[in-house]
Parts: structure tokens; C-alpha cells; sequence
């Protein structure tokens, strides 16, 4: 697939760059950045399609428990065997896809597409820089990251199948289920987080490094300076989950307790463990990546919608001094709130009004950020293209993420709405409509770049709207669902909770959820089947636009100021023909007097 | 530069080493031997032993690996860290102080 | 285009390419040890009064291999200053104790482990625990050099209890109640000793793996390129150096406090 993106006829005059080197140095073991974002991109593309996948199996089982899986359901007996014998989702398999689908979309899905392939294709070719300041340790991140994917895979196929105690892995139950799934994923783990950190090393040195002559910190483009943070908070917030990664893979293998309390009982039996250990270590280790993680989530995110804003609306981005400090605040707080996914730990008043209020702080600088961004709309010719429909579905998307999570972030409401489906809806919200729509708009916006053709525009439109009404029906009921009580990770979708609860209300129990409620996984169901038919034109498109995609008549199509766009189109090895020099900011659109109606960074001044 | 310069600097770049070499032998002297030392309070033989191990540590640091007189973006990067370093350890283990009474009064 | 400030210094900055990026990966493995570090923290104070282990481990030894790791620290630090002052035979010298301090050290360290791994806490069903390193184990019994305690916390708190007494003690397998060595799953302390110290043997393994790549085949370099090499010596000895300075920090908590 690699081999067909740089097989494109190019529109520049240079030579083709990759002839010489044979096929495994140019496709498989090349340290060019921009083959290995692409080969990030195509991987994590990948990747999150099985994720989704597997939530589609899941969705099933939780409308229909105990019927046999349409379509696949033979498949998954032959493939997986015992666990969905006739065709039907056991409770096993159930929690193993749940587990895999946050672990896969997470770790190898949104965090590679949005961090590693657009951070490697476009940082350096952004900063006017070369390559990345260590392209073999960028090398070696990516064959790295691609084990813990293949680890992850295979876990799915071993006696007993994958990892079954969630993405978050609490012990002592990730400790105590018997089967070996909990180990490839610590394995699996260990190796991403490796991964990661050569990658975040490398991309702040190369943005510390490598910016061209002329790029001051406060010129370069706000996708840069996201990327920056997100690079940080990898950096940093990272270790310690291998820490905490390593010690339970210590208790899984080695018979070590640092995680399970003394007096611990497994199926009714004492376990045979020395004791003394705490799960709520476990849990501290954990959200202390886990909170700074979702920032990683959103932050490129961000980067990407600013980009995309001020090109399409030929503007400059609005405030882009309280863009970049608040891209500062988000990471420098965001690795002292991560406690208030903990409140029902038993924690006390004290511990929890301080991360109730970390909380509420740092919601002040993403609001900043959507502010900026809408604010910047204000006034711009708007071009509404499939990368800018993206972007626009992005902010309001973005926002109702945001919104519901402040009832999440006060200890008193997230007594209610903790571990609900509300809780899904929020984070979803966040992750699907907002980061995802915005990695969107990132591959229609930079595809001309990497392959000088651009992608079909009219199934563009078609995958964008399909997309945004089946994601908003998937995730709006259960906010609903949420409230009313029903609560996550449960294999029958609570049928079985609310029939119990049904046969004993009254005498001070309140009854179970209402059918109302419970009828919503059915329209769910189909939602995401429509979400999954959605995603079709755009897998399409994507490969056919390689080859008949309209080709781009300049470097520059969308006419941006960047420097990206001042290569030639694909950028040769070695990127740009002579150094760049960098004479402004990033957002000079519609300056007064210029005789176009936007100013590239490397041009002089007359 | 000259050469005879050069080597004067290496001198004394070579003393100032072999000091913080020697300093680092007496901390560990230091260490273990205090680490006998009864007394009455365990806390204080802790706090002693992890000062000397601050002060050893801080020597590598500043000596070793030239930390004294680095560049301003190392110490940015080592600010962050350490405040971030900091808030791991104070906030984990002042949730584990932190706690709801264990005993209900009805 | 070729990548700047691969051995000259970028201006602004002040550094080169490699020296940025050895620093950024410390910062993380500052993390690491730190996550590692809480943990000690919260399992030490979370123990039950007078059950952490005090003087479970050999000082003598834990001391001399301190001793050896600042040793290879100072030779670390002087290789790359004879490289600065163009003498490259001082530097083979300095940086062959280096390797030999790091050999030094991870044997230490394997005779300690070997020792933990082959002592042994037997609880005896008759309530009395006996302790020492074993002898012997056959089908029906089992032979330890040690002795018997009455309580548990006799075992723990060797600063007060020391451990004297290397008799013989044979025991019937039938007597037997629970065989344990003083491996990682014995307690909470013996698994934080064999977590951090292990982690810290594979930073001393792969630390000796890349200085001793560049004193012998990678040492070619200073003939071609004498300034990019004295570049590599110093990222490997910051490297080397904070693996000291870890090992500062890990002697008196696992070994002293």
C-alpha cells in the first residue's frame, strides 16, 4: 500500500527520490519521515477499523443477548472457537472485546493516527526541517509499535483469548482471571509505551532542534505546538504506566502481590499470594497516564481544526498567543487532575475537592481553545470543503464532549454517573465526533500533499454527513441510558440487572431500567451499522483517489500559508530543494494591501 | 588555543572531579555508618540517609553530568519533570492519608 | 538537505541534536523510577507495624558495589575528558575500568540474588518457623543451614533480632507446612527489591552493551570523525551516570533504611 502512495506521478520537477534504495529500504525499513508517518497512518487506520469492528459484534450482543451474530457469527466460532460456540457472543468473549476495542482504539488506533502519522509527515516539513533529528530511533519506534500491535492481535487467539478486564486493567481482577490474555496485553503495553517514548523524545528534539532559520517558538504553526505538549505529556505521563505495567505483569508471572491486597479471595478460596499490595496503586499509575492521555487524544486534534479553520476561512487564526498558553495550561494541568476518575475509590473530602477543582481549572483553557476557534469563523469567506465540514462538525461536537464531562469532574454528580453509560457517551463524544472527525479532516486536508492528487470531493460530502448523523445516534441515547442507570461493561446490555431488580421493586428497591431505556440498544445497533456503511465511500475513496483522484495543479492547492506547502509535491527525500528561511507567523490570510490573499511564511519581504 | 592551555584546563577539570569523587566515597562512608546508629526515632535514621543520598545525588548531577553549568532549555525540560515527578509522589500517597472515618456512628 | 546539528551546537539552543534528545529520555526514565519509587513509598507505609524487613540484605556487599559504580562513574566522566584533550589511549584505559566496574557490579549483583533465591523460610506445622539457606532437599526431607524462631517479626527486623545461629536443621517433608524462598512473590518488599534492582541491572546491562560497543568497534569513529565520537562518549556517560545516581538512591532504601 505504501509502495502505490509514492508511485504517484508527481507534479513537481524533481526526480523520483526512492528509485535507488530497493523495495524493503524504501517501504519497510526507511527512515524518511514521511514514508514512516504514512506507514503509522495506513497501520492505525487498520486498526481502528477492527476496533470498530469489534464494537459492532459487541453492540449486537447487548440488543440481542444470546442470539447468534449475523453474518460473522460462523466466523467467529471457526476462528476463536469455544467462546462463541453456535455463532453466540459468550460473556468472555464479551468482556475481551470490550477490553481490546478501548485498548486497540486508544493505543493503536487514534493516539498513532493523530500523534505519530500526521506528527511525523507533517512536523518536520511545518518547522522547515529535513527529517526528524533521529530518523533511525523514528525507525525504530514505528517496528516497535507494530510488535505491540501484532502482541495485541495475537492475544486474541490464545487459550482463553485476549485480556478480558477493560482497557483500564484494575486489579486485582486483571490479576486474578486465569487465563494468559492479561499478560500479552502487559507485554503489549510495555512495548506501545516504548514505542511512544522514542517517538516523543524524537519529536521534541526536532521541534526544539531543527526549525528552520527565521521559525521563532511564537511563528510556528499551532499544530506544531500542540504536537509539542502532546509529546510532553507521552514523555512524561507515560513511565509511569510501565512501571505500573511492569509490576502487574510481576504479579501475573513472577507470583509478586503489589497489587493485591492481604486477605485477598478468589472464587471463595483465600489466594495463595503473600498479600500486602494495593490495587489503588494500580489505579493512581494508571489515570496518571490515563487523564494526560486523553489530552493526547485532543490535543493534535485541535492542532488539526486550527490549521484547517484559517485555511478555509482565509483568516487568521484568532488569538493565537491564548492558543498556544493554553495549549501550555492544558498539558501542565492536565497531569494533576487525573485523581477524579478515583472518586468512588473511597477517597477523602480533602484529596477530592482538590482534584474537583484541578478539574474545573482546566476546562478554562480548552474552552479558550473552541472559543478561538468559532470566534475565528466569525467574518471568513467560509470555503466549505470536506476538510472544513470536518472541522466545523468537530467544534459543537467537541463541545457537548466537553460540557458533559463537568458533571463527571464534581464528586458529588459522579456518584450517580459514574461507570455509566452516560460516562461512554461523554468520552466518546470527545474521541469519536471530535478527534476522529478531526484526523478526518487532516487526511482530506494533507492527502494532495502526500500523494498530489486530491480525494473525491462529492464522496467526501457523502461520508462526512452519513458519518455525523449515525455517530450522533449512536452516542445521544445514551447520555439517556446513562442517567437512567445502566451501567457499562454489562454483557446482556442489563437485561438480566433490570429483570432482577423488575422482580424485587418496591420494599425500598427501586425498580430496574425501563423497557424504553432498554429498547434504545436496539436503535444504537443500527445506528452503528449505518456508522460502519457510512465509512465504506471513505475507505473507497481513500485507494482510489491514489490513482484517479483529480490531480493537484500546484504545490499549494489550498493555497496555505504553512510551510508544508512550499515542497514539492510528494516532498523528495531531504524535503525542501534549499533551506527554508521563515520572514512571518504562520496565519498571514487576507493581509490588507497583498495582492494574494495569503502570504506563504518562507516568502521575503519586498 | 593553545595546548599548553588546553591541558591546564583539563587539570583542573580533572581535580574538580577526583573532589566530587572523593566526596561521593565519604557519603557512602557516611551513609551506612549512620545507618547503625540507633536511633530512638527510625524516621531520623530515614531522613539522614536520604539527605546524604540527596547530596551524593545532586554532586553526579551538578559535577558528573556538567548539570552546573547547562543549558537554560535542560533545566526547562528538568523543571517540568521534577514538577511533575513531585506531584506523582505527594498526591498518590496524600490520597492513601485521606480517607472517609472507617467507623459509621448511626 | 542533510539534518543539522548532528555535532555542532544550534546557536539559539545551545546544544546538538543527541544531547536534547539523551536528556528528554532521562526526563522519562526519571518517571519510571519515580512511579517505581511512590510504590516502594505507599507498600513501605502501607506494612503492618513492624513487618517491612530491616537488614534483609548484605550491606558489605551493597557497599562495595557502590563503591564500584561511583568508581565507573568517575572513569566515565574522565574517558571523555582524556577524548577532549585528544588522548585516546586514556580513554581506552578509563573507559576499560568502566566496563570492567559494570561486569564487577552485575556479578555482585547475581551472588545476591542467587543467595535470595536459595534462602529459605519454612513454616512447620507445628507453628515454628525455621530459616536459612538450604543444604539439601530430598523426597523426604529437607536439610537448612539457619535457625528457628518463635515469631514471624523475629524474621523481619534483623536490626533488632540479629540473625546468628547457623546450625543444621533437618526437616521431614510431612512436617511441612509452607516452603518459601526469599524470591520476589515472598513478600511485598522482596518483589519492590527485585523489581527496582532488576530494572536497574538491565539500565547497568544495556548501558555496559553501548559503552563497550563504542570503546572497542565503535571506537573507529574517533579516526574519522574525533568530535562526533567524543559526542557519543558523553550521551553514554550521561546515560551512565544517572544509572549511578539511581543505584545512590536504591542502596540505603533497600539496603540501610
Amino acid at each position: 500500500m505504501q509502495a502505490t502512495t509514492h508511485a504517484i506521478p508527481h507534479t513537481g520537477v524533481h526526480e523520483a527520490h526512492h528509485s535507488d534504495a530497493g523495495f524493503w529500504r524504501t517501504y519497510i525499513f526507511s527512515t524518511d519521515h514521511k514514508v514512516i508517518g504514512i506507514q503509522y497512518g495506513l497501520t492505525s487506520l487498520t486498526f481502528l477499523l477492527i476496533g470498530f469492528c469489534l464494537m459492532l459484534v459487541m453492540r449486537w450482543q447487548i440488543a440481542h443477548p444470546g442470539e447468534p451474530v449475523p453474518v460473522i457469527g460462523g466466523l467467529l466460532e471457526a476462528v476463536l472457537g469455544d467462546v462463541a460456540a453456535k455463532g453466540v457472543m459468550s460473556n468472555e468473549l464479551y468482556n475481551s472485546f470490550g477490553a481490546m476495542h478501548g485498548t486497540i482504539m486508544i493505543f493503536l488506533g487514534v493516539v498513532p493516527l493523530a500523534f505519530a502519522a500526521f506528527g511525523n509527515y507533517v512536523v518536520p516539513l511545518m518547522i522547515g526541517a529535513p527529517d526528524m533529528a533521529f530518523p533511525r530511533i523514528n525507525m525504530a519506534s514505528y517496528h516497535v509499535f507494530v510488535l505491540g500491535g501484532l502482541v495485541m492481535l495475537v492475544s486474541f487467539f490464545i487459550p482463553g483469548g485476549a485480556a478480558q478486564a477493560g482497557w483500564t486493567s484494575y486489579s486485582p481482577l486483571a490479576t486474578s482471571i486465569a487465563t494468559d490474555g492479561q499478560t500479552f496485553w502487559l507485554i503489549g503495553m510495555v512495548l506501545l509505551i516504548t514505542s511512544s517514548l522514542l517517538g516523543a523524545v524524537n519529536f521534541i528534539a526536532t521541534i526544539i532542534q531543527l526549525r528552520a532559520p527565521g521559525m521563532t517558538w511564537m511563528r510556528l504553526p499551532f499544530f506544531v505546538w500542540a504536537q509539542f505538549v502532546t509529546a510532553f505529556l507521552l514523555l512524561l505521563a507515560f513511565p509511569p504506566l510501565e512501571a505500573a505495567g511492569i509490576m502487574q505483569l510481576m504479579d501475573k508471572v513472577a507470583g509478586t502481590s503489589f497489587f493485591l491486597p492481604t486477605g485477598l479471595a478468589i472464587g471463595g478460596d483465600l489466594a495463595n499470594v503473600s498479600g500486602g499490595g494495593s490495587p489503588l496503586l494500580w489505579q493512581h499509575l494508571f489515570w496518571f497516564l490515563g487523564h494526560p492521555e486523553v489530552y493526547v487524544l485532543i490535543l493534535p486534534a485541535m492542532g488539526i481544526v486550527a490549521e484547517v479553520i484559517s485555511n478555509n476561512t482565509r483568516k487568521p487564526i484568532w488569538g493565537y498567543k491564548s492558543l498556544v498558553y493554553s495549549a501550555l495550561a492544558i498539558g501542565f494541568l492536565s497531569f494533576i487532575v487525573w485523581a477524579h476518575h478515583m472518586y468512588l475509590t473511597g477517597m477523602g473530602t480533602k484529596v477530592a475537592t482538590f482534584f474537583q477543582t484541578t478539574t474545573m481549572i482546566i476546562s478554562i483553557p480548552s474552552v479558550i481553545i473552541l472559543t478561538c476557534m468559532f470566534i475565528s469563523l466569525w467574518g471568513g469567506s467560509i470555503r466549505f470543503n470536506t476538510p472544513m465540514l470536518f472541522v466545523l462538525a468537530f467544534l459543537p461536537m467537541f463541545g457537548i464532549g466537553g460540557l458533559t464531562g463537568l458533571p463527571l469532574g464534581f464528586s458529588y454528580s459522579d456518584i450517580h454517573l459514574h461507570d455509566t453509560y452516560y460516562v461512554i457517551a461523554h468520552f466518546h463524544y470527545i474521541v469519536a465526533p471530535g478527534t476522529i472527525f478531526a484526523l478526518f479532516a487532516g487526511i482530506y486536508y494533507w492527502f494532495p500533499k502526500m500523494t498530489g492528487r486530491k480525494m473525491n470531493e462529492f464522496w467526501g460530502r457523502v461520508h462526512f454527513w452519513l458519518s455525523f448523523i449515525f455517530m450522533n445516534l449512536v452516542f445521544q441515547p445514551m447520555f439517556a441510558q446513562g442517567m437512567s442507570g445502566m451501567l457499562r461493561r454489562m454483557a446482556d446490555g442489563g437485561a438480566m440487572y433490570s429483570a432482577t431488580a423488575n422482580a424485587r421493586a418496591g420494599a425500598g428497591v427501586i425498580g430496574g431500567l425501563t423497557d424504553y431505556i432498554m429498547s434504545l440498544h436496539t436503535y444504537i445497533l443500527w445506528a452503528a451499522v449505518g456508522l460502519a456503511l457510512a465509512q465504506i465511500p471513505f475507505i473507497v475513496n481513500l485507494f482510489w483517489s491514489l490513482r484517479n483522484g483529480p490531480k493537484v495543479k500546484s504545490d499549494n492547492p489550498w493555497r496555505s500559508t504553512t510551510l508544508e506547502w512550499q515542497t514539492p509535491t510528494p516532498p523528495p527525500h531531504g524535503n525542501f530543494a534549499e533551506p527554508p528561511r521563515v520572514y512571518r507567523g504562520p496565519y498571514e490570510y487576507s493581509v490588507p494591501g497583498h495582492p494574494t490573499d495569503y502570504t506563504p511564511q518562507n516568502v521575503p519581504e519586498k | 588555543m593553545s595546548e599548553k592551555h588546553h591541558d591546564e584546563h583539563f587539570g583542573h577539570h580533572v581535580r574538580r572531579y577526583l573532589l566530587v569523587f572523593y566526596a561521593l566515597l565519604l557519603g557512602t562512608a557516611i551513609t551506612v555508618a549512620v545507618s547503625y546508629v540507633p536511633f530512638t526515632n527510625h524516621a531520623l535514621n530515614i531522613g539522614l540517609g536520604l539527605v546524604i543520598a540527596g547530596t551524593k545525588a545532586f554532586l553526579v548531577a551538578g559535577y558528573f553530568m556538567h548539570l552546573i553549568s547547562e543549558r537554560k532549555m535542560i533545566y526547562a525540560i528538568l523543571a517540568f519533570t521534577v514538577f511533575f515527578f513531585v506531584g506523582l509522589m505527594f498526591l498518590t500517597v496524600w490520597s492513601f492519608y485521606d480517607f472517609p472515618p472507617l467507623t459509621i456512628t448511626r | 538537505m542533510d539534518i543539522p546539528y548532528t555535532v555542532d551546537t544550534r546557536p539559539d539552543t545551545g546544544l546538538y541534536n543527541a544531547k536534547a534528545g539523551i536528556w528528554l529520555f532521562l526526563a522519562s526514565e526519571v518517571m519510571l523510577f519515580g512511579a517505581l519509587f511512590s510504590a516502594y513509598i505507599l507498600l513501605r507505609v502501607g506494612a503492618p507495624e513492624g513487618l517491612w524487613p530491616l537488614g534483609w540484605l548484605n550491606v558489605p556487599l551493597g557497599t562495595i558495589n557502590t563503591l564500584v559504580l561511583i568508581t565507573s562513574s568517575i572513569t566515565t566522566v574522565m574517558a571523555w575528558a582524556a577524548l577532549k584533550v585528544n588522548q585516546f589511549d586514556r580513554f581506552k584505559l578509563f573507559h576499560g575500568i568502566t566496563l570492567l566496574c559494570a561486569l564487577i557490579f552485575v556479578g555482585i549483583k547475581s551472588f545476591e540474588y542467587y543467595d535470595k533465591f536459595t534462602h529459605y523460610e519454612v513454616t512447620l506445622k507445628d507453628g515454628r518457623i525455621a530459616d536459612g539457606h538450604l543444604k539439601e532437599a530430598t523426597d523426604t526431607h529437607v536439610t537448612i543451614s539457619g535457625r528457628f524462631v518463635e515469631e514471624r517479626e523475629e524474621l523481619y527486623d534483623l536490626h533488632k533480632h540479629k540473625a546468628h545461629g547457623h546450625e543444621t536443621i533437618t526437616i521431614a517433608r510431612e512436617d511441612i507446612e509452607k516452603l518459601s524462598n526469599y524470591g520476589p512473590r515472598h513478600n511485598t518488599y522482596m518483589a519492590i527489591y527485585f523489581t527496582l534492582t532488576g530494572l536497574h541491572a538491565l539500565h547497568v546491562i544495556g548501558g555496559a552493551i553501548v559503552i563497550g560497543y563504542l570503546w572497542g568497534p565503535g571506537s573507529r569513529l574517533w579516526r574519522k570523525d574525533p568530535e562526533r565520537f567524543t559526542n557519543r562518549i558523553e550521551i553514554s556517560g550521561l546515560f551512565w551516570h544517572f544509572v549511578d545516581l539511581v543505584w545512590i538512591f536504591l542502596f540505603p532504601i533497600l539496603y540501610l533504611l
